[in-house]
C-alpha cells in the first residue's frame, strides 16, 4: 500500500470549424434546419456523387496549426475510413490518417498555481462530421438526418502529456480560446462544437513504460471532464491495488450518475481498412498559401493583455478577464473605439456584464448586446443625463434585449432632475417629513445625511441629480 | 440507305437539313430496338413516352434555332452506370434494381446540352464488374455478330446497342477495358480518354482512380465527335483535368506520314489468338504504308498490369460499393432482425457473385497487416508502369497492339474460370493504370467472323493522336466494321 501513482492523459479534441458550408460540398452548416433540408447527392452519398474539398476548411486547419507551433503538411491526402454505421451515408468517413494537414505542435499551458508547461500537439487532421439518427421509440424505428452529414472538424490529437484534471482543463481552454480567437469556430462544449475524448492511463510513479488507456467519451463540460477524469483515475488505481489490469476500451461517461461504463472493447476494434480517397486529388500547400495564413493571425490573448495595459492603460486584472473570452474582448474594443472610455467600458463589463452573466448562468459567449448601446449608455452617463442608478437599471434593458439607451431612457422618461428649483421643494418636504434624522444629523450624526439623500431620490423616482441633492440638503440643514 | 445505318453524325446532318425529324429518328431507333431486342438484350431500361417527348423538345429548340450542332436530336444509349435524372439506373445489379437518380451525370448534361436524345439505359456487367455482360442481374447481352457469343464487357450493352444499329452512338465507362475491350469483341470504335477529361460526376464508381466516361460508336468521326461533346472540365470532379484542347474533330486529318508507332514485342507473346495478331500487325503494315514509321520496342513490366490492377481497383470497389447497404436506396432484404442483419442480408442478396468476389479481394487487400504488401506495392507498380510508358512516348507518338488477345468467347465459357477472364484484360488494363488515352478500332474478322480491334494508345492527353491513326486506318477502307453494313438485320441473319 501507500504507492505513488502518475495518470497519464492524452486528449483528442474535435472542433466543428465555423465554414458556411460544408467541407466536401456546398450545403449549408447552418445548425437546426428541418431534416435532410441541407443536404445534396454529396453529402447524403448518392452514387456517383463525388467530393470537393473547401478551402475555408484548409485555411482555418492550416491557422490552428501555426497557432499551436504545428509543421504544416505540405503534401497532404485525405483518406477513407470504412465503416458501417447509418448516419455515415458512404460507409466511409473522409479523414486523414497517412498525412494529417498539421503536426508535431505544441501549446504552453499555465495552471492556476501559475505552472507552466508545454503540451505537445502530435497531429491536427480534416475530416467530415456524421449525420444524426433519431430513433423513434414509439415507432420502433429509426430515421436519418443528413443535414450535420459533412460539416467540416478538425480533430486535434494532444500527446499523452497531461497529468491532471487541472492541466486538462486549462489545456482546453488554452485551446479554445486560440481557436475562437482565430475565428475558426465558436468552440461549444455543450452545442458539441467543441468535444474532447479523454485517453487516460495510470502508472506507479517513476515507471517508464505507459499504462494501458482508456478512451472516455461524452463529455459535454470542463466539469464533466474534471469530474470524469478523476472519476477514470480512481477506477484504474483501485483496479491495479486489487491487482486485476486495466482493459484498453472506450467508455462513456454519465455525468448524472458520475460514473462511467465500457462501450467496446478495443481489443476487437475494427479494421478501418484505410486508404488515400482516390476522388481527392492530393492537396499541395505552398509557403506562400501558409505565409498569407499567417499575415492574418489575429492578436491572440498574450499580445492583447499587453496592448490592453499600454494602449487602454487597464489594470492588468481588467486586462486579463476581458481577454479571457473573445466575445468580451471584441466587445470591449468595439466599445472603447465608439465612446472613447476604455476604464469605463472595461468596468461595465467586468462589473455589471459579469454580474448577470452570472445571474443568469449564462457564457460571455452568449451575451447579445452591441457594442453601440453599450457606448450610448457611458455617453449618458458622462453626460449626466442619467445617474449612475438608473444607468443600471437603463442596462439590464441593454443586456437583455439590446435596447437604445438613449431612446429608452426618453421613453421612460428617466432623465437625471437638474432642476434646482424641484430638488430645492422636494428636499424641503424631505426635512419636513423627517425631523428626528434631520436632529440626528445636527448633533453630529453624519449618517443621517445619506437617509435623507435616500428619501429624496426615493421621492424623485431615482431620477435626481445626486450631487445637487447632497449640496441642497447640506445647504438646508446647515441652516 | 436505312436511317438506322446513319452514323451519329450522318444523322444529325439529316436533322439539320430537316430531311428527318427527331422525332422520326427516334421512332425509327425505337422500332429496331423492338424488332433486335428478343436476339440481342442491349438495353435494360427503354421509357418511349420520355423518348417521344425529349424528341419533340429537341425539335422544337432545333427549328427556333438554338441548337444547331452534330449530335442534336440523335438518339444515344447510355450505359446504366451513368445517373439519369428520373431515370432507372441499375448498374446491372439487384442491389440497385428501383434506384432513380435525382441528378444527371455531367458527362449526360453535356450531351443534353448539344440536343442528345437518350433512348435507354443498356445492360452492362454488374458495376462494371466483368468482361462479358455475363455478371448482370438482368442476364447477358448477345453480340451481334454472333448471339451465341458475348458482346465482351463490361459496356457489352452499349457497343452491342451500336453494332446491332439499335443506336447510332453509346456512352460506356472503361475502368480496365470495359470501352475497348468490346468495343472490339462487337467491330465498333471504342475510346477511352485520359483520365480527367471527361467528369465521372454522376458515373457510379468502380474504380475510382481507373474509370472514364467515353463514346461508343460506328465510325472514329463520330468519336471524336461525341468526346467533343462530353469532355469538359468540371468543378464537381476534382480530378477533372482544365484542358484547352478539346477540339478533337481537328484531329480527323488522313495523315499519319512521319508519325511513329510502337509496336511492345512484349503484347505479342503467349495467349494471343494467331488470327488477332495476324491482322493487328496487318493494320500496322497499312499505316505503314500511309507513311507511318512503326517499329517493335520493349514495354516493360507489362506481367504486372493484372494484379497490380485487380489490386487497386478492387479496393476501391470494396469502399465504393460500401454504400449499398439497404439503408437509404435500392435493395433491401425482406426479413432481418437488426442493423447487422439488415446489412449482411440486403447485401448478400443485392450483389452477384463476381460483385463479392471483388468486394471481399479489395477488402482483403486493404485490412491492417496487408495493405504495405498488397495495395501499396500495386500503387508502386502502378507509378513504375507509368514511367514505362512515359519512357515509350518519348519516342512514339502511338503505341499499337490488340485490344484483346481473342475474339468474343461463347456464352457461358467465362463465368466458370475467372482467372481466364481477368487475363483478357491484359492489353487494355495498363492504360488505365498510366492514365492514358486508348481507342478501339476494328481491324479485321476471325476465321468464325467475329471482328477483331485494333488499339492505339496515346500519351496523357495525345487523345489527337491516336484519333489521327484511328482515323487514317479507317479511311483506307481496309476493313468494314458493321456487321449490317450491307443492309441485313440481325434477326434474320445472326440468330441461330
Amino acid at each position: 500500500m501507500g504507492k505513488q501513482y502518475e495518470t497519464v492523459i492524452g486528449l483528442e479534441v474535435h472542433v466543428e470549424l465555423a465554414t458556411k458550408t460544408k467541407i466536401f460540398c456546398g450545403c449549408s452548416t447552418a445548425f437546426g434546419g428541418a431534416p435532410n433540408t441541407h443536404t445534396c447527392p454529396v453529402c447524403t452519398g448518392m452514387p456517383g456523387a463525388l467530393p470537393v474539398l473547401n478551402r475555408q476548411v484548409v485555411e482555418y486547419a492550416i491557422a490552428v496549426g501555426l497557432a499551436t507551433n504545428c509543421e504544416i503538411t505540405k503534401n497532404c491526402k485525405f483518406d477513407r475510413k470504412n465503416y458501417f454505421y447509418p448516419d455515415n451515408p458512404q460507409n466511409y468517413q473522409i479523414s486523414q490518417l497517412y498525412l494529417p494537414i498539421c503536426r508535431n505542435g505544441r501549446v504552453e499551458i499555465e495552471t492556476e498555481q501559475g505552472c507552466r508547461k508545454d503540451i505537445g500537439i502530435h497531429e491536427i487532421h480534416m475530416e467530415e462530421d456524421a449525420g444524426k439518427l433519431i430513433h423513434d421509440e414509439w415507432e420502433g424505428c429509426s430515421f436519418v438526418d443528413f443535414n450535420r452529414s459533412g460539416v467540416p472538424l478538425i480533430e486535434i490529437v494532444s500527446e499523452p502529456d497531461m497529468r491532471s484534471a487541472e492541466e486538462v482543463i486549462a489545456y482546453l481552454e488554452k485551446l479554445r480560446l486560440m481557436i475562437q480567437y482565430l475565428g475558426a469556430s465558436d468552440c461549444k462544449l455543450q452545442e458539441g462544437s467543441m468535444r474532447a475524448d479523454v485517453n487516460l492511463s495510470v502508472r506507479e510513479a517513476g515507471a517508464k513504460e505507459l499504462g494501458t488507456r482508456t478512451e472516455m467519451k461524452n463529455l459535454n463540460s470542463f466539469r464533466a471532464i474534471a469530474r470524469a477524469i478523476e472519476n477514470e483515475k480512481n477506477r484504474q488505481i483501485d483496479i491495479m491495488e486489487a491487482g486485476g489490469t486495466v482493459v484498453q476500451e472506450t467508455r462513456r461517461w454519465d455525468d448524472l450518475k458520475e460514473y462511467s461504463f465500457a462501450m467496446r472493447s478495443k481489443e476487437d476494434a475494427k479494421d478501418y481498412r484505410y486508404f488515400p480517397d482516390p476522388d481527392l486529388a492530393p492537396l499541395r500547400i505552398d509557403d506562400a498559401w501558409i505565409a498569407k495564413i499567417k499575415a492574418q493571425e489575429p492578436e491572440f490573448r498574450t499580445e492583447k493583455m499587453a496592448r490592453y495595459q499600454a494602449e487602454y492603460g487597464l489594470p492588468l486584472y481588467d486586462a486579463e478577464i476581458l481577454t479571457g473570452t473573445k466575445r468580451l474582448a471584441d466587445l470591449f474594443e468595439a466599445t472603447a473605439a465608439i465612446c472613447g472610455k476604455p476604464k469605463k467600458v472595461s468596468n461595465w463589463l467586468m462589473g455589471e456584464t459579469m454580474r448577470l452573466c452570472k445571474e443568469r448562468e449564462m457564457d460571455a459567449d452568449e451575451i447579445r448586446f452591441s457594442p453601440e448601446n453599450l457606448a450610448g449608455l457611458i455617453a449618458l452617463t458622462e453626460a449626466g443625463t442619467i445617474n449612475s442608478s438608473v444607468a443600471k437599471e437603463v442596462f439590464e434593458h441593454v443586456f437583455a434585449e439590446d435596447v437604445d439607451p438613449e431612446r429608452y431612457v426618453e421613453e421612460k422618461g428617466l432623465k437625471t432632475v437638474h432642476d434646482e428649483g424641484a430638488l430645492r421643494s422636494t428636499v424641503e418636504q424631505v426635512l419636513k417629513n423627517n425631523p428626528k434624522s434631520v436632529e440626528d444629523y445636527r448633533n453630529g450624526k453624519e449618517k443621517a445625511i445619506g437617509f435623507l439623500v435616500g428619501q429624496t431620490m426615493k421621492l424623485m423616482k431615482g431620477k435626481a441629480n445626486p450631487g445637487m441633492v447632497n449640496e441642497i440638503l447640506r445647504e438646508l440643514l446647515s441652516k | 440507305m436505312s436511317l438506322t445505318s446513319l452514323t451519329a453524325v450522318e444523322l444529325g446532318r439529316k436533322i439539320q437539313a430537316r430531311e428527318v425529324a427527331v422525332t422520326e429518328a427516334a421512332e425509327v431507333v425505337l422500332a429496331s430496338i423492338r424488332q433486335k431486342e428478343p436476339h440481342i438484350h442491349a438495353f435494360v431500361t427503354i421509357e418511349e413516352e420520355r423518348v417521344k417527348k425529349r424528341a419533340e423538345e429537341v425539335q422544337r429548340q432545333i427549328d427556333e434555332g438554338s441548337l444547331t450542332g452534330p449530335l442534336a436530336g440523335v438518339p444515344v444509349a447510355i450505359k446504366d452506370n451513368l445517373c439519369t435524372k428520373g431515370l432507372l439506373t441499375t448498374c446491372s445489379s439487384k442491389i440497385l434494381w428501383n434506384f432513380i437518380p435525382t441528378y444527371t451525370a455531367e458527362a449526360i448534361k453535356n450531351l443534353e446540352r448539344a440536343g442528345a436524345v437518350i433512348i435507354g439505359k443498356t445492360n452492362m456487367d454488374e458495376f462494371a464488374m466483368g468482361s462479358t455482360t455475363e455478371t448482370s442481374c438482368f442476364g447477358p447481352t448477345k453480340n451481334p455478330w454472333n448471339t451465341g457469343h458475348v458482346p465482351g464487357g463490361s459496356s457489352g450493352g452499349s457497343c452491342a446497342a451500336v453494332a446491332a444499329e439499335e443506336c447510332p452512338y453509346a456512352l460506356g465507362s472503361d475502368t480496365g477495358g470495359s470501352i475497348r475491350q468490346p468495343s472490339s469483341f462487337c467491330g465498333v470504335v471504342g475510346l477511352k480518354p485520359t483520365y480527367g477529361t471527361v467528369s465521372r460526376y454522376g458515373l457510379i464508381a468502380y474504380g475510382s482512380s481507373l474509370d472514364q466516361i467515353g463514346p461508343i460508336a460506328r465510325d472514329v468521326t463520330d468519336c471524336a465527335v461525341v468526346l467533343e461533346t462530353i469532355a469538359s472540365y468540371d468543378k464537381k470532379d476534382s480530378t477533372s483535368v482544365k484542358r484547352q484542347d478539346l477540339d478533337f474533330t481537328s484531329a480527323l486529318k488522313e495523315d499519319v506520314a512521319g508519325m511513329k508507332i510502337g509496336i511492345p514485342r512484349d503484347y505479342f507473346t503467349t495467349g494471343l489468338d494467331p488470327s488477332v495478331k495476324e491482322a493487328v500487325l496487318a493494320a500496322a503494315k497499312i499505316l505503314e504504308e500511309q507513311g507511318a514509321v512503326v517499329e517493335e520496342f520493349d514495354l516493360g513490366l507489362v506481367e504486372y498490369a493484372i494484379p497490380a490492377y485487380y489490386v487497386i481497383a478492387c479496393a476501391e470497389a470494396s469502399s465504393n460499393l460500401a454504400r449499398f447497404d439497404g439503408i437509404k436506396y435500392g435493395y433491401r432484404t425482406d426479413a432481418y432482425e437488426g442493423l447487422h442483419s439488415l446489412y449482411k442480408k440486403s447485401r448478400s442478396e443485392g450483389f452477384g457473385p463476381e460483385v463479392k468476389r471483388r468486394i471481399m479481394l479489395g477488402s482483403f487487400v486493404l485490412s491492417a497487416g496487408y495493405y504495405d504488401a498488397y495495395y501499396l506495392k500495386a500503387l508502386r507498380t502502378k507509378a513504375l508502369m507509368k514511367q514505362e510508358f512515359d519512357k515509350a512516348f518519348a519516342k512514339y507518338d502511338v503505341i499499337l497492339g490488340p485490344a484483346a488477345p481473342s475474339t468474343a468467347p461463347v456464352l457461358g465459357e467465362s463465368l466458370d474460370d475467372p482467372m481466364k477472364m481477368y487475363l483478357g484484360d491484359i492489353y487494355t488494363i495498363s492504360v488505365n493504370l498510366a492514365g492514358l488515352p486508348g481507342i478501339s478500332v476494328p481491324c479485321g474478322t476471325d476465321e468464325n467472323g467475329l471482328p477483331i480491334g485494333l488499339q492505339l494508345i496515346g500519351d496523357c492527353f495525345a487523345e489527337k493522336k491516336i484519333l489521327r491513326a484511328a482515323y487514317a486506318f479507317e479511311r483506307t477502307g481496309a476493313y468494314r466494321h458493321s456487321p449490317l453494313a450491307n443492309g441485313e438485320h440481325v434477326s434474320e441473319r445472326r440468330v441461330q
